[in-house]
């Protein structure tokens, strides 16, 4: 599986395959999500209508946590099999990562002001979403900053895998400390503990971002490998040049000679 | 064992004959501390309850300044290149490489931080869980640190890049730290923070030290 998808062209037919499909699912998912969290799912009895913003800010902070794991994931499948697509990979969720980790921030900031009456708190969930903010961007940075772009992959490489160590400690924030975010209420042993007319909305939202990400990823993935495609063709063409030039300065000394 | 020895004296005689490393940070720290009550006023109970976070922030910062000569200058005259293929594990070589960082950088700091701590209005209480935590502390400062600095070996903007990398990661041990001192400052058991210290110090180092490495082995293949 992992080495039948090293073969780009592979890769981009499958990727055409499916992407009209993550686009569909997406724009309909979407639609439904937004349907159910705006008109047909009841106000919390403490939060009023403020809790519709959870509809994106939750699923948001989930599909932070989730691009993180997966640039992890290939980051390690880059250093360990050397795959050329992992590095890609990464570079292609990087960016979207980073954009839903702002999008949880700021909702959740325009949701803390009329809820806890303030736009931001330093407790342990929060700042340590805006730790991983920093990550995406460091990692983003590291990658740019060579001029051999291979090198600052596997560099990129290197720091997700150490960032990673963040990801647990997000997760578990908000049960190790006490803090003013409230604790996990979908994924539990017990059951979730959320109506399911809230549910309904939440679970169409965050299928929908997921769709959304796929969409997103296989177009960045295309740019990236067009990228690499380009930064191949010129690196043959300036060896071709210079093969040429030796072979007519060749030519040119042996008519001399 | 020999070699790893004579590689932590290496660095520290090398450091000793350009001389200004280890007084440039120790300085570095002090004028930070100095800036503060010029910044915030003074008043001696004010600097007494930030003057934990305040020496923190300043080691944290003078220890992320040093830890970029770590590789850097090796890497630009060329003896990385020996470090790295001499048949000695490179990982040996790395935790050889962070313990002469700590006895250049992290040690001054520690031996400076009692006085500006007297400066700053600790108070007794404060003063030992500050010592402990910043004993615990800037050996994982300057291991974490080593990561970032093997990673932006040859890259545009090292520095500014070295910033955005290692700051996020020194932030856990910023709040450990800080809140031992807290605690102890307001005559709370302060013992937790220094334990979970300990225990990062222990676990990590393996984990930085093999990332530090793999860093080093592709900056050489670059």
């Amino acid at each position: 599986m992992l080495n039948r998808f090293a073969n780009p062209i592979r890769f981009l037919r499958l990727a055409d395959q499916i992407q009209p499909w993550a686009a569909i699912l997406t724009l309909v998912l979407f639609a439904a999500g937004l349907y159910f969290a705006l008109f047909n799912s009841p106000p919390d009895y403490q939060q009023g209508e403020t809790v519709r913003i959870m509809y994106i800010h939750v699923p948001s902070a989930w599909m932070a946590l989730f691009c993180y794991t997966l640039l992890a994931i290939t980051s390690g499948v880059a250093m360990i099999w050397k795959h050329p697509l992992a590095n890609l990979a990464g570079r292609a969720t990087a960016p979207i990562g980073a954009t839903f980790t702002f999008l949880a921030l700021i909702t959740g900031s325009i949701w803390g002001k009329p809820m806890w009456g303030t736009w931001w708190v330093w407790d342990a969930r929060l700042t340590s979403m805006f730790i991983l903010f920093f990550l995406y961007l460091g990692y983003i940075a590291l990658q740019d900053a060579f001029d051999n772009a291979e090198g600052g992959s596997k560099a990129a490489a290197i720091l997700a895998l150490v960032g990673f160590i963040n990801v647990p400690i997000i997760k578990f924030s908000v049960d190790w400390w006490n803090t003013l975010h409230q604790p996990a209420s979908v994924i539990k042993f017990s059951g979730p503990a959320i109506h399911s007319t809230m549910l309904t909305p939440l679970l169409l939202t965050a299928l929908a971002f997921k769709g959304y990400y796929v969409w997103l990823f296989l177009i960045n993935m295309r740019g990236e490998i067009a990228e690499a495609r380009c930064r191949a063709l010129q690196v043959s063409q300036i060896q071709n040049a210079q093969v040429a030039k030796v072979a007519t300065s060749d030519a040119r000394d042996a008519h001399a000679d | 064992m020999t070699t790893f020895i004579e590689i932590v004296r290496r660095d520290l005689r090398l450091s000793m004959r350009h001389g200004m490393d280890t007084i440039m940070v120790v300085m570095f720290f002090v004028l930070v501390i100095l800036l503060l009550p010029l910044g915030v006023g003074p008043e001696p109970t004010v600097l007494a309850r930030i003057s934990g976070g305040m020496i923190w922030v300043s080691a944290l910062l003078a220890s992320m300044l040093s830890v970029e000569r770590l590789f850097q200058t090796d890497y630009e005259d060329g003896s990385l290149e020996l470090l790295v293929i001499q048949p000695f594990m490179l990982e040996l070589t790395v935790t050889a490489k962070v313990i002469s960082h700590w006895l250049i950088t992290g040690l001054p700091l520690l031996i400076i931080a009692p006085l500006l701590a007297g400066m700053l209005h600790t108070g007794k209480d404060g003063f030992a869980a500050l010592l402990l935590t910043l004993a615990v502390g800037t050996p994982l400062l300057s291991l974490i640190g080593s990561i970032g600095a093997a990673l932006i070996l040859g890259a545009r903007q090292g520095s500014i890049l070295l910033s955005l990398l290692v700051l996020p990661l020194y932030i856990p041990i910023l709040i450990f730290g800080v809140s031992a001192v807290d605690a102890a400052i307001h005559g709370l058991p302060w013992r937790l923070p220094v334990l979970i210290l300990g225990s990062l110090l222990i676990g990590l180092a393996p984990f930085s030290v093999w990332a530090t490495a793999a860093a080093l082995r592709e900056t050489m293949r670059r």
